[in-house]
């Protein structure tokens, strides 16, 4: 018995300083913790805080918030003992609510490698938030399939190739006639899913809305930039609702995908899809190239792979380009130690000048950067990043700039995605779509 | 009761019938996580074929992209080492809490009965607070958590049973020269062990399936396994039915062979809590 | 002796309720003030009276709505866990061969997490409705009914267990005695058995009414709201409010005080009238 006793109080010690060892000795502070943004670089920002550590001996903490948590992990990490040192903001308005957390960086190397030093986020002297990628969108296209399609002679129209498809007209007979014929393409439907389940409807809400948008803020004869015009919008007109539903009404009237199923879609519902051949086209940008060619049993090949703009109907749009810009910006977390935000911006620096860091950046990010320490030849060698540079440096087209970052909250783009999935449902009529579009952004803005 | 022999085949045939349809649900998503991730959400009843079956496909990726067994290993840490906690502890400060009467005693009584009904949204923000203040927030902090947290049905339990035993047991130990601590260790847990059982049983099912509260605390750094299933579905891109149809057969594996082995006495343990209720 | 046992009151009392007072009070405390305060963290907070509760009920409709649909989701699903899991313990009641497996089968499903289920059922569900060209997020009715079925799954076998222990503390002899009497199988019910029970029913009741409200983790792996968040329920609703909305942390907080309200308000409501009933019972 006694022994008994004497065990269970051993037990009960050894609780006791596990509380105790909880208390105190468990905390260790990173001298580089970056929250990261995008959960397909996940793995590969891994791989690069090992080689980081193996080469400087610094430990940087990498975590990956899921998909659209991003606002959710960093508002209960920041207000952490060990807070992110590293996190992005996704624009001006991102800024304007961590500017409390943002570090004036003017001086830092990162800063200084920027090609177009108008594409931080500055307010007034200072300089907060410099992006990391440029990224551009548009609706991607299967060429052997359209190939295939401009071989048939029953076509009932005279345009011969995907290229010459110069604005709405032509894209939606091509389309419509594509639909008719598809059992002859082999396909099972001209657009892949119209991915609208909670959380997979930001190609919609936020990126094709980002096309009539711009053009309305472009208009906007107060402001020359038309992020900012989008900024100091209190209400939209939405002067381009209709050109909206005719490319959103062409997307889903010639889907894969019954109308009533699009709800349960997901972007890799979609991506997978357009792998398999079963599409010709889908609406993405340029980073879901890994997601096209990770799926097995995938049958596009890469040089087939081609971007075309979102043409929606708009006047003189047949010289409109592809949708390029950014959502990606770091900031360094003002509330951190002076060795944590230099180390930080070590990192950083390290990552987009050094060879091995942009070794990464080309092969396992593939991302195209804004920074002049990249070559021409330093490039990442994926097609859709590619088609992107085509885009950016043809001067006979105009790229529509990212005026969604002056979107007024993620509540909006959410209360439009919902709405467009019940329109698309046909629980509701599309004025009402056009009512939240135009209603939320005056509430969501004030 | 007397029936006749028709009425209990019926009964028999009717019972067996909604027991295969309780079952089915489990047999389908393991059904599903030997097919390849395209061919489930859309057929989830068909058997997989020889163009569907992939093998084992699903498992290897989804343990890797999971961290599965690092997540397993988290969850059995958590929940083992908290219901251990929640048992020397809660029992101990019931007791104490009966045999003592009092103002203050009973006032605490009181606190730790209206703990059961707050909802956790009202605390989850200010608890996890708290635990990053204090340094909580890992696995062995929130141990600590979870005895504060699952203290008011614990104590509730317990002293509900303590009432019933009579005083005069532990006295004589008492007089027989042990301390209050010995006394309570030597004569009391022992009788109260059914109810140790019970509280072992409803903290462990609540401990090991819980998703908001790890999560809150220390989800960025340790995944449980319903943090690693939720994660799944949210993160790298988007969902991979495969690997979550595996995930969840891997997640309810460890239940079913925790529950066949202690299925008396997690029934009993339950129906005893809720008669104490 | 308490002599003794207050001497050790420390070692007694002391680890349950730092515990206790770490993971509870002070968060509970905390929780109450801030949810008069305007915050981010909890350093910055000020103090704005009752505005955040103003604004819980008038920014946008969702608390109400998900109110409602919570209340809606309570009623079906604690009438039918009920009714289903005592019609299953008198059936288990009967002697009837193989009555162990039964109970060991319908209780399993109890064990699974709520994510868990959750995606079990979304994946089953799915797969029914989509035959018929849905899915569940297509019409909040089919999350609303998913919902119910996936709580009944969960929880009929489980308030079974504790019907079934009540039924078998009912003295045979009383039953016995009932149909000598002439008592007809519905009199029986209603007049001997159901009040004899009636300890379990309060406990039963108790189970599934605070379960059904505090539903979580079931209704963010299911349906996380969609469509529209018109299948969010009241603790998913603050959940997204408070995380999901910079600027808002104030009025998620001022919405869980409301839910903690209700949530207390119906459980002592409930536990009143069915102890009452026992009394009489």
């Amino acid at each position: 018995m006694k022994r008994k006793i004497i065990s269970f109080l051993l037990c009960v010690i050894c609780v006791l300083s596990l509380f105790t060892l909880a208390g105190c000795g468990g905390k260790k502070q990173s001298q580089v913790y970056f929250l990261n943004f995008k959960p397909e670089s996940a793995n590969a920002y891994k791989e690069i805080a090992r080689a980081y550590e193996k080469e400087k001996g610094v430990e940087v903490k990498v975590v990956t918030a899921a998909a659209n948590t991003y606002e959710q992990t960093l508002k209960s990490e920041i207000a952490k003992t060990d807070a992110p040192t590293i996190f992005q903001v996704n624009g001006p308005i991102g800024y304007n609510s961590w500017k409390d957390y943002c570090l004036n960086i003017k001086d830092s190397k990162l800063y200084s490698y920027l090609s177009d030093k108008s594409l931080a986020i500055t307010d007034g002297e200072g300089v907060y938030a410099v992006p990391y990628v440029v990224e551009g969108y548009g609706i991607i296209y299967n060429d052997a399939i359209m190939k295939k399609y401009f071989a048939l002679g029953n076509r009932n129209n005279n345009i011969s190739s995907a290229e010459e498809i110069k604005d709405f007209a032509d894209l939606k007979t091509v389309v419509e006639d594509m639909t008719a014929k598809k059992k002859e393409l082999g396909i099972d439907g001209v657009f892949a899913s119209t991915s609208l389940s909670a959380g997979e409807d930001w190609r919609w809400q936020t990126h094709l809305l980002n096309v009539p948008l711009y053009y309305e803020f472009r208009d906007n004869a107060d402001y020359e930039d038309p992020t900012i015009a989008g900024l100091n919008s209190k209400e939209i007109a939405f002067l381009y609702s209709n050109e909206f539903k005719n490319i959103f009404d062409l997307y889903t009237n010639n889907s894969i995908t019954p109308k009533t199923l699009l709800g349960s879609k997901s972007v890799n519902d979609s991506m997978a899809e357009f792998a398999l051949g079963k599409v010709a086209m889908v609406q993405n940008g340029n980073w879901a190239w890994s997601q096209i060619s990770d799926v097995s049993g995938n049958v596009v090949k890469a040089e087939n792979v081609k971007f075309m703009p979102i043409y929606t109907g708009i006047e003189g749009e047949s010289g409109q380009g592809i949708c390029i810009g950014t959502e990606n910006y770091f900031a360094i977390n003002k509330k951190a130690t002076k060795e944590q935000q230099k180390a930080s911006l070590d990192f950083l620096d390290w990552l987009f000048s050094s060879e091995t860091g942009k070794k990464f950046v080309d092969e396992q990010l593939g991302f195209i950067t804004p920074f002049n320490t990249f070559s021409e030849s330093e490039q990442p060698a994926d097609p859709l990043a590619q088609e992107v540079v085509r885009y950016m440096n043809d001067e006979g087209v105009e790229s529509i700039p990212w005026i969604f970052t002056s979107f007024p909250s993620d509540v909006y783009k959410t209360n439009v995605g919902n709405a467009l999935l019940e329109y698309v449902q046909g629980d509701i009529k599309y004025e009402q779509v056009l009512k939240t579009i135009k209603d939320d952004w005056k509430s969501e803005r004030k | 009761m007397k029936q006749s022999l028709l009425t209990k085949v019926i009964m028999v045939i009717l019972l067996t019938l909604l027991a295969l349809l309780f079952i089915m649900p489990v047999f389908i998503v393991l059904m599903n996580s030997f097919k390849s991730k395209f061919s489930i959400s859309q057929t989830p009843f068909e058997l997989p074929d020889n163009v569907t079956y992939v093998g084992l496909e699903n498992y290897t990726s989804g343990i890797s992209d999971t961290g599965f067994f690092e997540a397993f290993g988290w969850s059995l840490f958590i929940t083992v080492f908290s219901v251990a906690a929640i048992i020397v502890f809660t029992s101990m400060t019931a007791w104490f809490l009966v045999r003592i009467k009092g103002v203050f005693t009973s006032l605490l009584y009181y606190l730790f009965v209206f703990s059961m009904i707050v909802p956790f949204q009202m605390v989850m923000f200010t608890m996890s607070k708290m635990a990053n203040i204090l340094s909580l927030d890992n696995p062995i902090g929130l141990i600590l958590i979870y005895l504060g947290f699952g203290s008011g049905l614990s104590v509730f339990l317990f002293a509900g049973f303590i009432k019933s035993v009579p005083l005069g047991i532990e006295e004589a130990a008492t007089i027989d020269g042990c301390n209050a601590f010995n006394a309570f260790w030597r004569i009391v847990f022992p009788v109260l062990k059914p109810t140790a059982v019970t509280v072992a049983i409803l903290n462990t099912m609540w401990i090991w399936n819980d998703y908001l509260l790890p999560n809150l605390v220390i989800g960025s750094d340790y995944k449980t396994i319903p943090i690693a299933i939720q994660y799944l579905k949210g993160g790298y891109g988007s969902i991979d039915m495969g690997a979550m149809m595996a995930m969840l057969v891997l997640a309810i594996v460890p239940v079913i062979i925790f529950y066949l082995t202690c299925q008396k006495y997690i029934i009993k343990g339950v129906a005893a809590g809720a008669v104490k209720g | 002796m308490y002599h003794s046992l207050k001497r050790w009151s420390w070692l007694f009392l002391l680890p349950t309720l730092a515990a206790f007072v770490i993971a509870f009070l002070i968060p509970f405390v905390m929780g109450l003030y801030l949810s008069f305060c305007e915050f981010r963290t909890v350093s910055d907070a000020q103090f704005i009276g009752l505005q955040n509760y103003i604004r819980a009920f008038s920014d946008t409709s969702e608390f109400l709505s998900a109110l409602l649909f919570t209340v809606e989701f309570a009623i079906v699903a604690v009438l039918s866990i009920n009714i289903f899991g005592f019609i299953l313990a008198m059936l288990l009641t009967k002697g009837i061969r193989g009555t162990n497996i039964f109970r060991t089968v319908f209780f399993m499903p109890n064990l699974i997490g709520g994510i868990v289920l959750g995606y079990i059922w979304q994946l089953i569900i799915n797969g029914v409705l989509y035959r018929y060209g849905y899915s569940i997020t297509s019409n909040a009715a089919f999350g609303f009914w998913g919902l119910v079925i996936l709580m009944n799954w969960q929880m009929i076998g489980y308030v079974m267990i504790i019907y079934i222990a009540g039924l078998q503390n009912i003295p045979d002899d009383i039953l016995e005695a009932a149909r000598v009497d002439g008592a007809t199988n519905s009199r029986l019910l209603f007049h001997i058995i159901i009040p004899s029970v009636m300890p379990s029913i309060t406990i039963c009741l108790f189970l599934t009414i605070t379960n059904s409200f505090k539903l979580f983790d079931q209704n963010l792996a299911l349906t996380a709201g969609a469509p529209g968040e018109k299948t969010s329920m009241v603790a998913l609703d603050i959940y997204k409010t408070f995380y999901g909305r910079i600027g808002y942390e104030g009025v998620g907080q001022a919405k869980a005080v409301v839910f903690f309200l209700i949530v207390a308000f119906i459980a002592l409501l409930q536990l009143y009238l069915t102890r009452s009933k026992e009394v009489e019972g």
